[in-house]
């Protein structure tokens, strides 16, 4: 079958999968609206977990970050999965023991005031949309490239499907379809690396073939890999290009910014019980990593495919380039999407591809006749363009368009999810409209999840020039804002509201500002964005870690200067702490 | 805090307001020995003796580079796996663990 036609089947079919699943779990209560009745298995939580997590920016682009930065991207790796140690040991087990709906609904019980609650709600939004705003963009490019339909129709596709979803089922329909996304992007994710793992180093399984060897010859892949890189001006690839501490704060940030994301964080109220949290954790990054040990492999098997179809002969020798006329055919698809950009410096109709910024190559290069580097590569490309390098069948590559939605989608309506129970239960329910009936909050929940749609879908539209720029914010603010005010409400019974308040205030400004300044997120930046400009050479992917420490140290000699929280808010503490106990068995 | 009793208090409130801290007290031990091994494996192994380690070879990976790209992530998920099986044993010890239907009731005291 033709591959349009195979596409369109494979992601149509997905779509009913979907939609079917929505209409069998409408949401009937509130409580299924916001946690889907607190009856999800741990293990079907931890699958939807793991969908709801694993975004357009884990399927689509995490691979290629890795196979430009080699080592540097393992900031990425190991920040967005250790993030779930301390979601299992700090935060979802006492969380669920809570037992409400939100998390600003957490902190404004816990802080005792509706400001601590409207804080945590401007937080939330703020993180919510920029991320949705990303799952958008890899929706986008998902159906132009591989339906071959306008942007606009796919996102219009795009938004229905999640309306249906969403908006009907609530928290109980969008759990049930993100563990059929789980399987759909996991499967569309492994197979490609599977067969490219075998291509490459004769081993199918690619967390080992990352450590094999190449087919056909006694070389090991990264040794390899080190070799052909540095032959072209780029650093060694198992060797970082960001700074030890760099690496150390971003890593910090994206940690502890995936533990403080309120749709990640709530998918923990779902489950029947305290320890059935705790298990949810573990299986989600079970789940979660059979991808993220996959993605380095694919990133370090695509980075050399592609500089082996780019350079076949030697460097430097005169036929050593690929001649842009034999360019093979996903060349020219991915050309077609802006994506892929061949611009001929040096007008000898081949492509030279070389790190054009290292300044002791580029002297070698001008004695080649180069006259910079020709080729631009958008990492998001990486993935989806894998299968056609390796010349794959053409249902993995319809596969794989189906998980790139898959992943977007799942992502969007947790987001969705979390954004519109912010309103109806706490803006609405919570501080404006207490008396509230629990059948209009329902409506409003749902009108709210609508209304949300129609903004994430007018930034997938017109996306706002900023959305790369801005991912920065979401784990930083995230990291800064709401995880350090949850973890203290915790660990601590004597933070106060005063405390909670002007911590969590202190943490949002500075993380907010420090990226402004380096960004330039609604102007131009303030400073140029390099090494020398930085705090203590901290970038702003990493400076959600300072704003952490600052809200913990506002937090701490604000509360302490004032009085203990009350009575019953420390029993609150407490309680939480405790799984079970036996005041609560009579009731 | 009070870090002991000498003698156990007789009203049923206090013994279980004391069961509770002493459980929260264990379980902070067990969360404080897991993050350290959180942190060696990422921030220590990945990223602060990613130079040292790399002098070492596993099969085709430099092992700092093993650790930041692979072995972080397995020894996290065994993290939590051990965390898992830890708690609910403490909080059996405890009694303070879940019952689900009827054999409400903690079944083991406080065997201190």
């Amino acid at each position: 079958m033709e591959l349009k036609t195979l596409t369109y089947l494979v992601v149509g079919l997905s779509f009913v999968l979907y939609i079917v699943i929505a209409i069998a779990s409408k949401a009937k209560s509130t409580g299924d609206f916001y946690v889907a009745g607190k009856g999800v298995h741990p293990i079907a939580n931890g699958m939807a977990t793991g969908a709801d997590w694993m975004s357009a920016a884990s399927f689509i682009s995490m691979a290629g970050l890795i196979a430009f930065q080699g080592y540097g991207g393992s900031v990425y790796l190991m920040g967005w999965t250790g993030g779930y140690v301390l979601l299992a040991l700090l935060l979802a087990p006492y969380l669920r023991k809570y037992g409400r709906y939100t998390v600003p609904e957490f902190i404004g019980d816990r802080y005792y005031s509706n400001t601590a609650r409207a804080v945590a709600v401007i937080c939330l939004i703020f993180i919510s949309f920029t991320y949705v705003a990303g799952q958008m963009r890899g929706v986008g490019i998902v159906f132009s490239r591989f339906l071959e339909v306008p942007v606009h129709i796919g996102l219009v596709i795009g938004m229905a499907i999640v309306f249906v979803y969403a908006v009907l089922g609530g928290m109980k329909g969008i759990t049930y379809t993100q563990v059929a996304q789980y399987c759909v992007l996991i499967f569309a994710y492994t197979i490609p690396a599977i067969f490219i793992a075998m291509q490459v180093t004769g081993n199918p399984v690619p967390q080992l073939g990352l450590g094999s060897k190449l087919v056909g010859e006694n070389i090991y892949l990264l040794e390899k890999l080190d070799a052909v890189v540095t032959e072209l001006g780029f650093r060694e690839y198992t060797q970082g290009n960001k700074s030890t501490i760099d690496m150390f704060m971003i890593t910090l940030a994206l940690m502890v910014g995936t533990a403080g994301l309120p749709h990640v964080i709530v998918r923990f109220f779902t489950v029947p019980k305290v320890s059935d949290a705790r298990k949810s954790a573990g299986y989600a990054l079970f789940f979660i990593a059979i991808l993220y040990t996959t993605a380095p492999a694919v990133g370090a098997m695509a980075r050399l495919n592609l500089l082996d179809t780019i350079q076949p002969g030697a460097v430097g020798s005169v036929d050593g380039n690929m001649a842009y006329a034999d360019r093979p055919q996903w060349f020219k698809t991915w050309e077609d999407t802006g994506l892929l950009v061949f611009d001929d410096h040096n007008g000898d109709s081949r492509i030279q591809y070389y790190n054009d910024t290292n300044m002791d190559f580029v002297a070698k290069a001008e004695a080649f006749g180069w006259q910079g580097n020709e080729l631009t590569v958008d990492p998001d490309i990486m993935v989806l363009a894998n299968p056609e390098i390796a010349a794959l069948p053409n249902w993995v590559i319809a596969l794989v368009a189906a998980g790139g939605i898959a992943a977007a989608l799942s992502t969007a309506a947790g987001l969705l999810l979390v954004i519109s129970s912010s309103i109806s239960h706490d803006l609405l329910k919570g501080i404006l409209m207490p008396g509230i009936t629990e059948k209009d909050e329902l409506r409003a929940g749902r009108m709210a999840a609508a209304v949300a749609i129609l903004i994430a879908g007018y930034l997938g539209f017109n996306p706002p020039g900023f959305v790369a720029q801005v991912v920065a914010f979401a784990f930083g603010l995230a990291a800064a804002s709401l995880f350090p005010a949850i973890l203290m409400g915790i660990f601590s019974t004597r933070i106060n509201k005063a405390g909670a308040i002007a911590g969590m205030l202190t943490g949002l400004i500075f993380t907010f500002s420090y990226i402004v300044v380096f960004k330039g997120v609604f102007f131009a930046p303030m400073r140029e964005n390099i090494a020398a400009n930085w705090l203590f050479g901290i970038s702003p992917e990493g400076i959600g870690v300072i704003g952490m420490l600052l809200n913990f140290a506002v937090a701490y000699v604000v509360s302490y200067l004032g009085k203990a929280p009350p009575e019953h808010v420390q029993q609150l503490v407490q309680d939480i702490r405790v799984p079970w106990t036996v005041e609560r068995s009579g009731s | 805090m009070p870090s002991e009793i000498v003698s156990p208090p007789e009203n049923p409130k206090e013994i279980e307001n004391e069961r509770a801290r002493q459980y929260w007290r264990a379980n902070l031990r067990l969360v404080g020995m897991c993050l350290v091994v959180w942190f060696l494996a990422s921030y220590g192994c990945g990223i602060l003796f990613f130079d040292a380690l790399n002098q070492y070879q596993l099969f085709g990976f430099k092992l700092g580079f093993w650790f930041a790209q692979q072995g972080s992530i397995y020894i996290f998920l065994l993290l939590i796996l051990f965390y898992v099986l830890r708690i609910n044993a403490l909080d059996r010890r405890f009694g303070v663990h879940e019952h689900d239907g009827k054999d409400a009731g903690p079944d083991a005291g406080n065997e201190s």
